[in-house]
């Protein structure tokens, strides 16, 4: 059933200080919005239980790519579009382009923000194994305080995230170091196109004649949060992608890995995806 | 916290914008923001002050429909007629983008557009006739 539409709030600053000046005076009575692609659904179905929220649209602060000697800094306001068409992105970060171009249809990407991706927490999101292999820092400010933290460190449990109720997240970064690395993203639905991923894989390793010198490996929907497959990755650094070591790492992952049965997919079918997933992306390593 | 799609539908009676599934599945409530596609049923109205609107009843001018609506009706891209608006401006959009685009690209352009009538064919010959029609030389855009 619709929402009661008179009993929203919602508040489009155009300052920093007075987003943040609204979060601190009442700390848990707003929350966020971004692009708005995940909060307008639940309010559409009468399912959003938040009554006040802060559009984050106008502040400058939240936009912006920005290109240093040795990182990208993305202002969490930044939409799967504009990820999409930035160069540099394309050149260096082809997981979070395909991330991005893989995320809902072009309205949508259009709209929805790597920010708001982040902090929906959705374990079925796209973009969160694209930052896990890129080692992903996260800015989180407040009006008292501003912090870096490990994007591997943000989520804790089920929607659930390191971050108070009077901070925001401002922009993310991306270190300059993989550009020569062998990347792998693929994302298994339903369907095609349009779908929610059932498993979303990104790779991606560093080979050096003809050995993985060192290789990252996140995977999304198969646990209550995105996470990088760190027993694998150890079997795999310092090996060569033989046959005989695909099928280790395969089994290895079956062993670090424990999917669930929901209304997307069965544990056993995404336990399967997430193995074969895993030999395409090692199956590539060695051309 | 009032949806642009029923602001646009109740107070301005621009009744072209249509609602299907009201959560950003089936594109009939696209319109252009600053000449970008979004649906509209997705964006809260307040947002959208200071923004450049654009909805189906602004493609064409006065009584001269626009070359896509052109190509829509000669190709019988439209049946029921509940996803034809957000159709047309999918195309619009995807023309600015790619002048003369390829079958993928088509298909891209318009896969947030869901249609429950025509299978599509009909609606990707209208979107090849619009561009050989139009021309198009419009700068690349999203």
């Amino acid at each position: 059933m619709r929402a009661y539409i008179p009993g929203y709030d919602l508040r489009v600053p155009a300052k920093l200080t007075e987003a943040l000046g609204l979060l601190s005076g009442e700390p848990g009575m707003w929350m966020p919005f971004a692009g708005g692609t995940d909060l307008m659904v639940l309010l559409e179905a009468g399912k959003l239980s938040h009554k006040r929220f802060l559009s984050l649209r106008k502040v400058a602060d939240f936009r912006g790519i920005e290109v240093t000697a040795d990182a990208v800094l993305l202002g969490a306001m930044t939409t799967y579009t504009e990820i999409q068409q930035h160069p540099l992105l394309r050149m260096e970060f082809p997981l979070l382009c395909a991330a991005a171009r893989e995320t809902g249809s072009i309205a949508t990407q259009n709209r929805g923000t790597l920010g708001g991706n982040i902090m929906n927490a959705s374990p079925a999101a796209d973009s969160p194994p694209a930052l896990l292999v890129y080692d992903a820092d996260i800015e989180i400010i407040s009006s008292r305080d501003v912090r870096w933290q490990p994007y591997h460190e943000f989520h804790t449990g089920y929607k659930e995230m390191r971050i108070a109720p009077d901070e925001l997240l401002r922009a993310i970064r991306l270190p300059r170091r993989t550009e020569v690395w062998k990347q792998h993203y693929r994302k298994v639905g339903t369907r095609k196109a349009q779908a929610i991923s059932k498993v979303c894989f990104a790779g991606a390793a560093q080979m050096e004649a003809g050995t993985i010198r060192d290789v990252r490996i996140a995977l999304g929907s198969i646990a209550p949060v995105v996470l990088r497959a760190l027993k694998t990755e150890n079997m795999l650094r310092g090996a060569k992608p033989t046959p005989r070591i695909v099928t280790e790492a395969k089994e290895t992952l079956a062993r670090e890995i424990s999917p669930v049965d929901d209304i997307r997919s069965t544990a056993r079918y995404r336990l399967r995806v997430a193995q074969n997933l895993l030999e395409e992306f090692l199956s590539q390593l060695g051309r | 916290m009032a949806r642009l799609l029923d602001v646009l539908r109740e107070q301005l009676q621009l009744t072209g914008t249509k609602e299907g599934c009201g959560e950003g599945e089936c594109g009939a409530c696209a319109v252009l923001w600053n000449g970008t596609l979004v649906n509209s049923c997705l964006i809260p109205a307040a947002e959208a002050d200071g923004a450049d609107i654009r909805t189906i009843e602004g493609i064409a001018s006065g009584a001269q429909l626009h070359a896509v609506q052109e190509a829509f009706l000669e190709c019988g891209g439209a049946q029921c007629g509940i996803c034809t608006p957000g159709m047309v401006l999918a195309t619009v959009a995807l023309m600015e983008r790619h002048p003369h685009p390829g079958d993928a690209e088509i298909r891209a352009g318009l896969a947030g557009n869901l249609c429950r009538c025509t299978g599509y064919q009909k609606i990707f010959a209208a979107v090849l006739r619009a561009c050989e029609s139009a021309g198009s030389n419009s700068p690349e855009k999203r």
